[in-house]
């Protein structure tokens, strides 16, 4: 059986600049960040991404990675807005296509079924058809004759999901409360990469959770990273909450394009394991 | 009890959204929006389904009755409409068009918000309201900015599929409680807030509003400050969202 396991730098090295990449969580929330972080190490750029954003889209902005945002929303969930999104708007360095949340969830859906677009009602009056003049409306063929938006399927080249536990070969877990749309990001991607808390045996997933905590088969994945605290700063419940006093901390440091830098030199110019160790001693510090 | 505070108004004020709303989701966003969709369930509407603010519908006792996640809720909830949201608003205008998006011209905001959301699909799908806590001329604008959530003007203009559901309610703020029943579904005023006065309304919001017909918002009983005071919100929380 096919080992998959492979190194988050080692996935992200198969990016290519101009990419569609989706990046699964939500706002705030068991974000694939351990990948993030290594997509602000390599030299990949004008990529076109594609997230119920939080901290990531907030981080590539910065780095100067991102074309487009696709988006419903960014935001940092226990503080609204993220600053460098935010900053990468107000100065007009990045393109974006807007979607109501359900529209989103359509596009990765049509695009996981293969159908070139899905009806819905979400959207209709509103300013976002106004503003991706693309979008088109599609009028039932039944006695209804409704017209309705019908959104275009949103392919992705590059997928990246965090979720709690995998085996080695993709099969992959979620713990918490909330699926989010991991395993639709996959199914819509070219490739997929899932990072987990742990890699464990095929066995120990069941015993963990239920089945139906099972959200990704392994033909649905190509690369398996183990990342602890991969998910960081964000939430992967039950294995830990959002760290709320280190988002702060992102959020100031994001707001002061002055003290930016030392946030990069601290948390974001070594290795994954150079964070987490930079984490730790964030965390001590601020108890002591 | 004669120190009822503008906060507790507004709660009840929102809990009297919900009236007759039956066994429905209610998904209020906010301080003041909360506490009174679990006031009304506590008192009138005892059969209103709430979430966690995660993944969990909860008793009021806390006790978890279903699993609602994020995808459900798109999926789902909303296009099937047995909801009733209460949504903020960053700009709201008199055809009840709704702004959370970003301020200023799309391509290039002054002030980049939290992009639309869900309201898009929540506006045409199902009841919507809304809870603005400072009542002024920079949120009740004579246009929005972007149209997030649908008023009555553009949902007409897109047709009978978005017409078919939509159905803004209320809007609730710290001045008043408000509807789109005026001509052409203009905003209009349903109730004033215990001491607020017309021209007070006036001079903070950007359009005329007809307060003609408008009666004085009720205030709380004695049970209902109870609830909010001793089992709601002992912390007073709702204080911050709305100084008295």
């Amino acid at each position: 059986m096919g080992d998959k396991r492979t190194t988050v730098d080692d996935a992200v090295a198969e990016l290519r600049d101009g990419m569609t990449i989706g990046i699964g969580g939500w706002g705030s929330r068991r974000k694939p960040m351990a990948a993030v972080r290594a997509i602000l190490r390599s030299p990949v750029k004008d990529l076109t991404v594609v997230s119920y954003g939080g901290p990531d889209v907030g981080l590539l902005c910065a780095a100067g990675k991102v074309r487009r945002v696709v988006f419903g929303f960014v935001t940092l969930d226990s503080i609204p807005f993220d600053p460098h999104f935010g900053r990468a708007r107000e100065n007009g360095d990045v393109e974006v296509t807007e979607y109501d949340e359900g529209m989103f969830g359509l596009a990765l859906q049509a695009a996981a079924q293969r159908l070139p677009f899905l009806p819905t009602r979400a959207g209709l009056g509103s300013d976002v058809p106004r503003l991706s003049p693309q979008l088109r409306t599609v009028r039932s063929p039944y006695d209804d004759g409704e017209e309705l938006l019908a959104v275009p399927a949103q392919p992705l080249d590059v997928a990246f999901v965090h979720l709690n536990r995998a085996d080695a070969r993709g099969n992959a877990q979620y713990l918490g409360p909330d699926p989010y749309f991991d395993d639709l990001f996959c199914l819509a991607a070219q490739r997929r990469f899932v990072s987990a808390e742990r890699v464990v045996s095929t066995a120990e997933l069941t015993e963990a959770g239920a089945v139906q905590s099972l959200l990704l088969n392994r033909s649905a994945v190509d690369g398996v990273i183990e990342a602890p605290g991969g998910a960081h700063f964000t939430t992967a419940a039950p294995d830990y909450g959002r760290d709320e006093q280190f988002q702060k901390h992102y959020v100031d440091s994001a707001k002061d394009p002055e003290r930016w830098p030392s946030f990069v030199d601290r948390f974001l110019s070594g290795d994954e394991a150079g964070y987490q160790a930079a984490v730790d001693r964030f965390a001590a510090e601020a108890v002591a | 009890m004669n120190d009822v505070t503008r906060a507790e108004i507004a709660v009840v004020a929102v809990a009297e959204l919900f009236r007759g709303d039956g066994e429905i989701v209610a998904s209020p966003m906010g301080t003041v929006p909360s506490l009174g969709a679990k006031l009304a369930r506590a008192t009138f509407e005892p059969d209103l389904l709430l979430s966690d603010g995660q993944a969990y519908l909860v008793d009021g006792d806390g006790t978890v009755e279903g699993w609602q996640p994020f995808r459900r809720m798109l999926d789902t909830i909303v296009p099937h409409g047995r909801r009733h949201v209460v949504m903020g608003a960053n700009q709201i205008d008199r055809f009840g068009n709704q702004n959370i998006s970003a301020i200023g011209e799309h391509g290039r905001p002054a002030k980049q918000l939290l992009g639309v959301r869900g309201a898009p699909g929540n506006t045409v799908n199902h009841r919507t309201s809304y809870w603005v806590p400072r009542h002024g001329t920079r949120v009740f604008v004579e246009s929005v900015d972007v149209v997030a959530g649908v008023g009555y003007d553009n949902v007409a203009k897109a047709g009978a599929a978005a017409q078919r559901f939509h159905d803004v309610h209320r809007v609730v703020t710290n001045l008043g409680v408000f509807d789109f029943g005026g001509p052409d579904h203009a905003m209009r005023a349903v109730s004033l807030h215990p001491g607020v006065s017309e021209a007070e309304v006036g001079e903070a919001t950007s359009f005329p509003v007809d307060c003609a017909a408008a009666g004085t918002t009720r205030t709380p009983t004695d049970g209902e400050l109870q609830l909010i005071r001793e089992v709601l919100d002992p912390q007073g929380v709702r204080e911050k969202e709305v100084p008295s």
